[in-house]
């Protein structure tokens, strides 16, 4: 399955950037279906989590004010080029994902 | 349909006029916000620019027989006309037509050769390629062309921002001199989707360059373009998706002291596409910049303020608009610093100025193809026409008119935009006229029903826009004209209380639960349905015959009693 | 150290001061060792771009809240060793309101506040 995440994680010198997208429409539950009139209902991210080396760099836990299409921006020591980052997300459903992205 | 001249040229030549003394060794040449009037125009200063906190009293906001005390202008002169709306239609007689770019072109040109053409720069502060039908069908092409022509060697925008992304970079291609902004950023889907191919910079975001060295009589000038910050507010952000604005002083801050630490200049110059009251409070917060050469509102002011702020001094220029002015800063650069400084704005009064031949042929040709549609002849002006105030001016309620009874609506809605020029009474009132009030990019009109509450909420908003005390908090553009009803206005209220007893022409109350029949144009959000606003006012001026209002839809105004940015008001 | 699980009772909030309790233990004290970079206007309220950083040392945590949104809380960041007290992210505003980053940090909960105005757009010169 095609993931969700699009990453640029750059290291430079000490430090690795990683800006992150992650695609999702982030439905926050208060908004009504145009046709039908009711709630549709809260489907959001509800955690992002980033490892590398075996350890977390980085963890976010989203509400539903966070924009679509959740953009996240940080930076952590250490990490080199060709290194791998693993992004794992949750959704309010219940849904998760895992997905790898190479350090430039 | 042309008023006879009253031989001012040949009668009065005031030779002194364009007689600038050398000073210094750098000379800058400012033009701003001409929105594509490529020909002579009339055009009136406000009667209404009312500062609100601590802006009254100062300039800009200083109008009529107050701006001529303020700044020691003598009445009933040259001068009085082009800075003021003193006695418009006969002082416009006599002194007839202002800007037009082969005058403008015969102006710079002595200026350039007069100091030494290596040592001078001419800069363009934006909202050049819109406001005309040509710029229009040629997507601001011709303004590139002319600009070129002009030899302008940096510019920054606004208006230019109003085409698609992919026609503003082709023509900025085009254009031979630098497009400056530090504060247009790429937005962070563009930079997954792969436009960091394009834009300058992609470690800062960096859509376009941020400033620029030149080498002026021995001296290292460092100029920075300041774009429109609220472009993305004030106009449709879907014409550019993929770019973000704000005015990011803390980056004006950093680029400053970058430049200063490490390009060895003796001259800090920004571009500035603020607004006057935006440039004064980025010159409070900002140290280290010299000369802020502003636009965007429009005031033509005939010497800079003078700003302190940690670094020492800024002075903040602002040169009218629609080609009426040239401003000449000369500076005295020696020592890696700024020693002193002389600063003169000059009309652009074209009976006094002979017409570039070349550049009179360009524009000739630019405007062959298009002479059809543009001189049509629509009706004689009955009185005065003119836009800028922050109310409605003649030629605005003439476009609410319009969209009443062309689109048959109990109320309507103009957007306050400071471009547009001045007809004067008998003259006639041709397609070009009502272009040049109306030709913006997203010209469709609508008509939709619209609660009393809403339309209540659309004016505090504009409202906010223009009188907020906090300059960064306004948008720099005027109230949004009605039709169809009145209001009381008081300024110095804060949003939500600013606008009240909103009532129909035929008295009756507006009210909040209501539902009325409300027709616009020049819709931000989303395109509208209807037919193109200039289409909508010829319609309306061919069927009257006569350019003239029943009534002026102005705001009695509360608490402005001595505010000296208002004259002949009622 | 481990992130907290997603807090319910402070991310259904429809209380900031609530919120702040739910999720932090008590409500922060204004620093200025809290920079927060919001833009004073939205271009749009579906996108407001934020950034938070702090010279705060030992920062465990920083959080997002928007006063006039339905629910205030907007996120929380957890800040391992070694991971740099900054993050920029984007987030939704109905209306003008009052952005409020709290950095916890040994212990201390520190914040920074910043007024957003969300506009239905102008006109201009
Ligand atoms: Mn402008
Ligand atoms: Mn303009």
């Amino acid at each position: 399955m095609a993931g969700i995440m699009k990453v640029k994680a750059k290291a430079k010198g000490e430090v690795t950037n990683v800006k992150l997208m992650a695609k999702h429409i982030m439905e926050s539950g208060q908004r009504k279906d145009k046709k039908t009139g009711e709630l549709i209902p809260a489907m959001f991210l509800q955690e992002i989590s980033v490892q590398h080396g075996g350890k977390t760099v980085f963890t976010a836990n989203l509400g539903t004010a966070v924009s679509k299409n959740p953009y996240l921006a940080f930076s952590f020591a250490g990490g080199a080029k060709g290194e791998e980052l693993t992004l794992n997300w949750v959704e309010n459903t219940g849904k998760t994902g895992s997905e790898t992205a190479a350090i430039k | 349909g042309m008023l006879p001249m009253q031989g001012f040229a040949a009668k009065k030549q005031p030779a002194e006029l364009y007689e600038v003394p050398n000073f210094g060794n750098v000379r800058l040449l400012h033009i701003t916000d001409c929105h594509a009037q490529l020909l002579p125009i009339y055009f009136r200063e406000p009667n209404v620019n009312l500062g609100i906190g601590s802006a009254l009293g100062k300039a800009p906001h200083l109008v009529g027989d107050k701006l001529l005390n303020h700044f020691g202008i003598q009445a009933n002169s040259l001068e009085a006309h082009a800075f003021t709306c003193l006695n418009y239609q006969s002082a416009a007689g006599k002194y007839g037509k202002v800007g037009g770019f082969a005058h403008i072109k015969t102006l710079v040109n002595r200026l350039r050769q007069s100091y030494g053409q290596a040592n001078t720069l001419l800069l363009d502060g934006g909202d050049t390629w819109q406001g005309s039908g040509t710029s229009y069908k040629t997507r601001g092409m011709d303004m590139v062309e002319a600009t070129n022509d002009l030899g302008v060697d940096i510019m920054t925008g606004h208006w230019e921002f109003t085409y698609h992304q992919e026609e503003i970079l082709k023509n900025i291609k085009a254009f031979n001199g630098e497009f400056l902004a530090q504060n247009v950023f790429i937005t962070e889907d563009a930079l997954f989707e792969g436009a960091d191919e394009y834009i300058h910079d992609e470690d800062s975001g960096r859509v376009f360059k941020p400033y620029t060295i030149k080498e002026m009589g021995g001296a290292r000038v460092a100029v920075i373009g300041q774009c429109f910050p609220r472009t993305k507010i004030a106009n449709p952000a879907r014409f550019i998706p993929d770019w973000t604005f704000d005015i990011y002083d803390e980056n004006m801050q950093e680029l400053v002291d970058e430049i200063r630490a490490t390009e060895n200049v003796g001259a800090v110059v920004v571009l500035s596409h603020n607004g006057m009251d935006v440039d004064l409070e980025m010159a409070r917060r900002v140290s280290g910049i010299d000369v802020i050469l502003g636009g965007h509102t429009h005031d033509g002011m005939p010497v800079p303020s003078i700003v302190k702020n940690n670094g020492g001094k800024t002075l903040v220029c602002n040169v009218g608009s629609n080609g009426k002015f040239v401003g000449v800063m000369d500076l005295d650069v020696r020592g890696g610093k700024v020693q002193d400084f002389r600063y003169r704005l000059l009309p652009v009064f074209s009976e006094l100025l002979p017409a570039d031949p070349q550049m009179a042929t360009l524009i000739d040709n630019i405007r062959a193809p298009h002479m059809d549609w543009l001189s049509e002849e629509l009706a004689v002006a009955d009185e005065l026409m003119f836009r800028r105030g922050n109310f409605n001016g003649t030629f605005d309620q003439v476009i609410c008119d319009a969209l009443c009874n062309v689109n048959d609506a109990q109320i309507s809605l103009s957007p306050g935009f400071r471009w547009g020029t001045t007809v004067l009474k008998g003259q006639m009132v041709t397609m070009e006229h009502v272009l040049d009030q109306t030709c913006l990019t997203y010209p469709e009109t609508y008509v939709r029903e619209m609660k009393g509450e809403e339309l209540k909420l659309i004016l505090e908003d504009v409202a906010d826009n223009l009188f907020n005390p906090d300059p960064y908090l306004q948008s720099g553009g005027d109230m949004v004209r009605v039709g169809g009803f009145d209001y009381v206005c008081d300024p110095n209220r804060p949003i939500g209380q600013r606008v009240s007893e909103m009532t129909l022409d035929n008295g009756t109350k507006i009210e909040a639960s209501k539902t009325y029949k409300v027709s616009g144009w020049a819709t931000v959000g989303s395109r509208s349905e209807g037919d193109d606003i200039w289409d909508v006012v010829a319609t309306h001026l061919r069927d009257r015959k006569v350019a003239s209002i029943d009534k002026l839809n102005t705001p009695k105004l509360k608490n402005v009693a001595g505010n000296p940015g208002i004259v002949d008001y009622s | 150290l481990a992130m907290a699980a997603w807090n319910q009772d402070a991310f259904g909030s429809d209380n900031q001061a609530n919120a702040m309790k739910a999720l932090l233990g008590a409500e922060p004290t204004a620093s200025a060792d809290v920079t927060l970079k919001a833009p004073s206007i939205a271009e749009n309220g579906a996108v407001v771009p934020v950034t938070v950083k702090t010279t705060a040392a030992n920062v465990e945590s920083i959080s997002l809240f928007v006063e006039g949104n339905p629910t205030p809380l907007v996120a929380e960041f957890s800040v391992p060793a070694g991971t740099k007290a900054e993050v920029s992210t984007r987030i939704r505003m109905g209306k003008t309101s009052n952005i409020t980053a709290v950095v916890k940090a040994d212990g201390q909960l520190l914040s920074a506040s910043q007024e957003t105005k969300v506009t239905i757009g102008g006109c201009g010169g």
